[in-house]
């Protein structure tokens, strides 16, 4: 070819990319990042798309309470999704509590990446007593199932705070458990791609030139562990928000003033036998939803990054 | 032989004392026991005449070898809360956790097995493609979803089962059961189901995934050749060369249906320990959650324990490494 716009011979690499090209070519991959996406900035933009402020009490009625979906009978055009029992608007709480969750969950993993890859770049690339402490630490947590280890941590948490900081504070507790439950996957994948990369020659070139070692670490090494991380943060995304969603749904995660989609699944859970099905069914289908997609996501993804795979 | 064993014990030892030194520190992290004992009106001099009683005034180490001595005994001191001895409270629910995780454990490992071998022998018919979809479903679903789902369709919509809590509870030999009466199996089969989804499409999965290996092997071609009939070719061949690692995938989640018990018991208020233990959360009842710590960290371990010198009886090319 003789003469390329630059721009579009950039466009053009960017869709040869290996990764790009499996992108568009997985229908499941185009359908879960498109669902992914939205839910993300739907619930990113709610105080901009959400018909109501739930949060608002001049907006909101308790003669409206517990009004189910527009649809059906008895139900108002002014509520989509009916009302919950203070007479909020379902969409709107669900907008917002989706936001609470994605939030959570993704500074979670954000927290459980930046422990777990440090400690496991380390590991990888000093080893010796360093290795074996860290991963010893790993391996023991691992023993016991993620979610027990985050209902302890956030217990922990939350009853080393004074009662009436308690409520405040509980989203970053609940990040911070989460995080802290998810560092030994992020640390395992980042030591076995340390452990490859620091015998390659690059970074043997890099050590000759007499590089320090945390500059070699972070701008030669780091680089080259985050596909494999990239796999574990998206699956572990999903994972996040459901850990979250549970917490909250025993009580022990966000409280109901700021809701999250499992604290409106554990508020709707009590409406049930009432026959409100309405307040608990929406949020948990916005929840799975919301996992689904990002699974899916995070599974195509594996088999992308993969090169076994292709 | 007696080298690896001595290796897992030595690992089995230091997890257990690194989770018995966490429990230990919960107590003087976690809140003030004395207040937590005592309550708001009490007066100073009633403070510190606990505070001594309870040996809070000794050293660190003291402490922690009084209570490690204490645990080793199985006396995991007084619930702050119901002013009992916890070991006490734990046996006293330990049997509906149990008889919940078993009834699970079954529901998972017969149903599993059926569908895995289903699916295995007739890959594309739709029904499998039918039950694979399914359980891809049944994989991302969190428990208490599935729970609440089960509980709006058979207990309030239907109104066939009841919607929570353990009925028809009868007394025999101190280990009270709830499987031997019709209210009794008609309480658990809701919580049992929903603890047994995740499990059962894990055997599923693992099951299918081993009979189409098998499937492939020449062996099973020359059973076909001998003439056999399917089923003994499927059942008496096929299937018996998949349990192996069926098996072990069965020891290790035992554990996870304990774990997981701690969602499922408080959707379906199951007094369990699990539910124990969330209760003992929400007040902070520090000896609770520091047994019930020490507990699954203990049973963990023995599991973990058992299936890898399982593996070094079964698999002889981990005897020559690990040796």
């Amino acid at each position: 070819m003789a003469k390329i716009d630059k721009s579009n011979s950039r466009w053009q690499r960017f869709l040869d990319n290996d990764i790009v090209y499996s992108f568009f070519t997985t229908p499941g991959a185009i359908i879960a990042a498109t669902i992914t996406f939205i839910a993300i900035t739907a619930a990113f933009a709610a105080p901009l798309i959400a018909p109501y402020n739930p949060f608002d009490p001049a907006q909101i009625s308790l003669w409206d309470g517990k009004l189910p979906p527009a649809w059906s009978d008895g139900g108002s055009s002014a509520y989509l999704l009916g009302t919950d029992n203070q007479g909020r608007d379902m969409l709107s709480t669900i907008l917002y509590g989706g936001r609470i969750s994605i939030l959570v969950g993704i500074a979670a993993v954000f927290l459980g990446m930046l422990l777990g890859v440090t400690l496991g770049v380390i590991s990888g690339y000093f080893g010796g007593l360093t290795d074996t402490i860290i991963m010893r630490i790993a391996d023991v947590q691992l023993t016991i199932p993620g979610i027990l280890v985050a209902i302890l941590i956030n217990g922990i948490g939350r009853a080393a705070l004074p009662l009436e900081l308690r409520e405040e504070f509980a989203i970053y507790v609940v990040i911070v458990a989460i995080g802290l439950t998810d560092w030994p996957q992020f640390a395992r994948v980042a030591r076995g791609a340390t452990l490859v990369e620091a015998e390659k020659e690059y970074v043997q070139a890099a050590k000759l030139i007499g590089l320090p070692k945390f500059t070699i670490i972070l701008r030669h090494i780091l680089p080259n562990t985050l596909r494999p991380v990239l796999v574990i943060a998206t699956i572990g995304l999903a994972l996040a928000i459901i850990a979250e969603a549970t917490l909250s749904f025993l009580g022990q995660g966000i409280p109901p003033t700021t809701p999250s989609l499992g604290t409106l699944i554990r508020v709707g859970n009590e409406f049930l036998f009432s026959g409100l099905w309405w307040i608990t069914f929406f949020p948990a289908i916005a929840l799975i939803i919301l996992v689904f997609s990002v699974n899916l996501l995070g599974d195509w993804m594996r088999d992308a990054l993969n090169p076994k795979l292709r | 032989m007696f080298y690896f064993i001595l290796n897992r014990l030595a690992q089995a030892l230091l997890v257990m004392a690194v989770v018995s030194a966490i429990s230990f520190s919960l107590f003087n992290f976690v809140g003030d026991p004395v207040n937590n004992m005592v309550g708001q009106d009490a007066t100073r001099e009633q403070r510190i005449e606990i505070r001594q009683q309870l040996g809070l005034d000794d050293p660190i180490l003291v402490q922690y070898q009084r209570f490690m001595l204490n645990v080793a005994q199985g006396d995991f001191g007084l619930s702050y809360r119901i002013k009992q001895p916890v070991s006490q409270l734990i046996l006293e629910r330990l049997p509906a956790t149990l008889e919940l995780v078993f009834a699970s454990a079954v529901i998972a490992v017969f149903i599993g097995i059926v569908l895995g071998v289903f699916t295995g022998i007739r890959r594309y018919s739709w029904v499998s493609k039918i039950i694979m979809s399914v359980s891809l479903i049944g994989v991302s679903l969190p428990t208490f979803i599935i729970g609440i789902g089960l509980i709006y369709l058979f207990a309030v919509y239907l109104r066939w089962l009841p919607s929570s809590g353990r009925a028809g509870v009868i007394e025999i030999g101190g280990w009270k059961t709830s499987l031997l009466t019709v209210d009794g199996w008609r309480s658990i089969i809701l919580p049992a189901i929903t603890l047994s989804l995740f499990q059962l499409t894990m055997i599923l999965r693992l099951v299918r995934a081993e009979m189409l290996e098998v499937m492939r092997s020449d062996y099973i071609k020359f059973a076909r050749a001998r003439g056999l009939a399917n089923r003994a070719i499927h059942f008496g061949h096929a299937l018996r060369n998949t349990l192996v690692p069926v098996i072990t995938i069965i020891g290790l989640n035992i554990g996870g249906l304990i774990a997981y018990s701690v969602i499922t018991e408080t959707v379906f208020q199951w007094p369990g320990t699990g539910l124990m233990f969330i209760q003992a959360v929400d007040f902070v009842d520090v000896p609770i959650m520091a047994a019930y710590l020490i507990f699954v960290a203990l049973l963990f371990v023995v599991i973990n324990l058992i299936v890898d010198i399982l593996y070094f009886v079964v698999d002889p090319r981990i005897r020559r490494g690990g040796s």
